[in-house]
């Protein structure tokens, strides 16, 4: 607004150095080409929509009406009370898809911390300090990386499943399987951050202000967290961001083959558990959970492409 | 070459090594199989024991491992005890190739059950793959040649919602699309589970027309990633100085873009195909289910769900091996299609 103000003819008395506007920070350039980034702005508006759905729909319905079973009403197609319809047993679809948006979205953004702090940890320890300890760690990658993420999580879903008892939270109970889940599909995914994390390690720890720290006398753990990892934080926001569409599908993958979070507490992916018995004959079953999970997914991949063009310190367009 | 190879298998025994013990030591305390066996269930106690002590399940978890992996013949097994091992063990373990019996269908070699079941999955996997690559080369290559153009873009945000679909949303609407409503609006329409109308039998006709629906959801999938890549290392290539020389050089547009250029951008794609490949044996765990199709992925299903060791390990350490020899001969691949490449 200042500049604007300033009269034409004084433009001409300026020192070049007031002329030009202030350099824009980093986060200021990235936060610019997200803006630019329709798609990602488009993804991040479906975001909010869908975390208003989930969040603040819990307002409206509570949750004893999602899990109040009413078997008389079964299978009943969408109308006006039940505006998404009922279930097998006669339980409101549209009470449950929020409440299961809730632990969906949950399972989805606790797995991811994580997954980072997996990965990070080994990722970082295996490229800052090479030689054995990176052999190791990335052996051990490399053997998780060999089994088909699903098997594994499979197994381990059937390895600690029904060990956890029901948990109070927020007055509020929680089957213990959804900390199993999280857990697993975070100790399942983490392969790839890893490696990203410790490729970044590798080229960065060869920077002058790295020896530089060194020669001062900084501890290693130090210069692992408080120097380098600052500066790779762009391809973990992004692998990060990505992770949390994989772990939605993930839950919703193993939640269908019924492995996953159990009944009465919903999740997008436990409500299609079987939902294909009915296929022909009560589709809004498995279409109303389906498309919030392919919603939630797609807004979520969009972002990350937005935030991969946006923190590329390459790339130069404003 | 030779000794690159050697050294990469090599490499690769240790970590099968990590994967068998990890996978082995995960598939303890996944419920007693002795009550899964199906039908015979043995009820008394007494016979209990003698089961568990047949199929080995009574030793310490190191000795289990280590009759599965090199076998018990050279030990003796204490049957009637009576605290002397006096009957020899069978198995021969699977350093030997014998991967055991399953639990479940008792008796039956695991390497049978697998055997059985690979090539149902083979066969859907492999049209796939099939549909994925020829789809995905068109699709890639049209958009590199008209970037930003309506239908590159129109395509793209196609692709974008494919890849953020799961399988079974795709399974289930191609399923509702395709059967139920083409049925009821007296379309022609597809099967939707199974690999063969029991009526009609096995005939190669039929078992097409069951592929074609988890075929399309797999396909579908996959097809984006593979396309972004093609269009993306179409681009890079078709901006290099020798297309412009091809180019200058008079040459007709179809032979620079599909023989120029395509030769070389279809490289980085030979490892993604060669990195897919063996996860495809795993098959579509969910496909396989939502479509009822036989194959491997619906054999680990059933069998996890009841603590089936030997065929869990059996087909984990299948696709483990599938993976590593594979990214071999991806590598060797590679480094035959591209000359600048070597190996030492």
């Amino acid at each position: 607004m200042a500049e604007s103000a300033l009269p034409p003819a004084t433009i001409g008395t300026l020192l070049p150095d007031e002329l030009e506007a202030p350099p824009l920070s980093l986060s200021q350039l990235a936060w610019r080409r997200f803006r630019r980034h329709k798609m990602a702005m488009f993804g991040a508006a479906m975001l909010f929509i869908l975390f208003l759905y989930s969040f603040g729909g819990a307002f409206l319905v509570s949750e004893s009406f999602a899990n109040f079973t009413n078997t008389p009403l079964r299978l009943t197609p969408p109308s006006l009370e039940h505006p998404f319809g009922t279930d097998t047993v006669g339980r409101d679809l549209l009470a449950r898809t929020i409440y299961g948006g809730q632990i969906s979205l949950i399972i989805g953004l606790t797995a991811v911390l994580i997954e980072l702090f997996a990965g990070i940890i080994i990722g970082a320890l295996a490229g800052y300090y090479g030689g054995i300890i990176d052999s190791i760690l990335m052996r051990i990658t490399e053997a998780m990386l060999n089994i088909p993420e699903i098997f594994l999580l499979l197994v381990m879903a059937k390895f600690f499943g029904g060990r956890i008892s029901n948990i109070q939270f927020l007055g509020r109970t929680f089957s213990g399987s959804v900390v199993v889940i999280v857990v697993i599909i975070g100790l399942t995914s983490w392969m790839y951050l890893a490696r990203i994390v410790r490729a970044e390690f590798l080229s960065i720890k060869e920077n002058e202000f790295i020896l530089a720290a060194r020669a001062t006398g900084t501890r290693n753990l130090e210069i692992i967290f408080r120097h380098i990892l600052p500066n790779s934080i762009a391809p973990i926001v992004v692998a990060g961001t990505l992770g949390v569409a994989n772990a939605i599908l993930a839950e919703a993958y193993i939640s269908f083959l019924g492995l996953g979070v159990q009944p009465p507490t919903a999740t997008w992916g436990n409500m299609l558990d079987g939902a294909n018995n009915y296929l022909e004959s009560a589709p809004w079953l498995w279409f109303f959970p389906g498309l919030l999970i392919l919603l939630t997914v797609l807004s979520i991949n969009f972002l990350g492409d937005g935030l991969r063009d946006a923190l590329d310190p390459r790339s130069r367009t404003v | 070459m030779t000794r690159y190879i050697v050294r990469r298998l090599l490499q690769a025994v240790p970590l099968l090594f990590v994967i068998s013990i990890v996978v082995f030591l995960l598939m303890m305390n996944m419920g007693d199989p002795i009550a899964t066996m199906g039908g015979r269930s043995a009820t008394r106690p007494a016979d209990r024991l003698r089961l568990k002590k047949q199929l080995g399940l009574d030793k310490p978890l190191y000795v289990q491992y280590l009759y599965w992996l090199v076998g018990n013949d050279w030990a003796k097994v204490d049957m009637d005890d009576d605290g002397i091992a006096e009957t020899p063990g069978r198995r021969k373990g699977v350093l030997r190739g014998d991967f055991g019996t399953s639990l479940v269908n008792r008796g039956k070699p695991v390497l049978k059950l697998i055997g059985e079941r690979l090539p149902n999955t083979l066969i859907l996997m492999l049209a796939a793959e099939a549909v994925i690559i020829l789809g995905s080369l068109l699709v890639g290559i049209y958009s590199a040649l008209r970037q930003y153009s309506t239908l590159d873009h129109l395509m793209t945000g196609i692709l974008f919602v494919g890849y953020s679909m799961p399988i079974f949303f795709v399974a289930l609407l191609s399923m509702y699309l395709f059967a139920v409503l083409f049925k009821r609006w007296g379309l022609p329409y597809l099967p939707t589970v199974g690999m063969f109308d029991p009526k009609v039998g096995k005939t190669a006709s039929q078992v097409l027309l069951h592929m074609v629906l988890p075929v399309l959801s797999i396909s579908l999938i996959s097809f984006a990633a593979y396309s972004r890549y093609i269009r993306s290392t179409m681009l890079e290539v078709l901006s290099q100085d020798y297309i412009r020389t091809a180019k200058s050089k008079g040459l007709p547009r179809r032979e620079i873009v599909f023989i120029h250029a395509l030769k070389n951008a279809s490289l980085p794609i030979v490892t993604v195909i060669g990195l897919d490949l063996p996860l495809l044996l795993g098959g579509a765990v969910v496909t396989e289910r939502i479509f009822a199709w036989p194959g491997m992925g619906r054999l680990f299903l059933d069998h996890v769900s009841r603590a089936d060791l030997p065929v869990v390990m059996g087909i984990i350490m299948l696709i483990a091996v599938a993976v590593v020899v594979f990214q071999i001969i991806t590598d060797v691949t590679y480094a035959w299609l591209d000359p600048r490449i070597r190996y030492d």
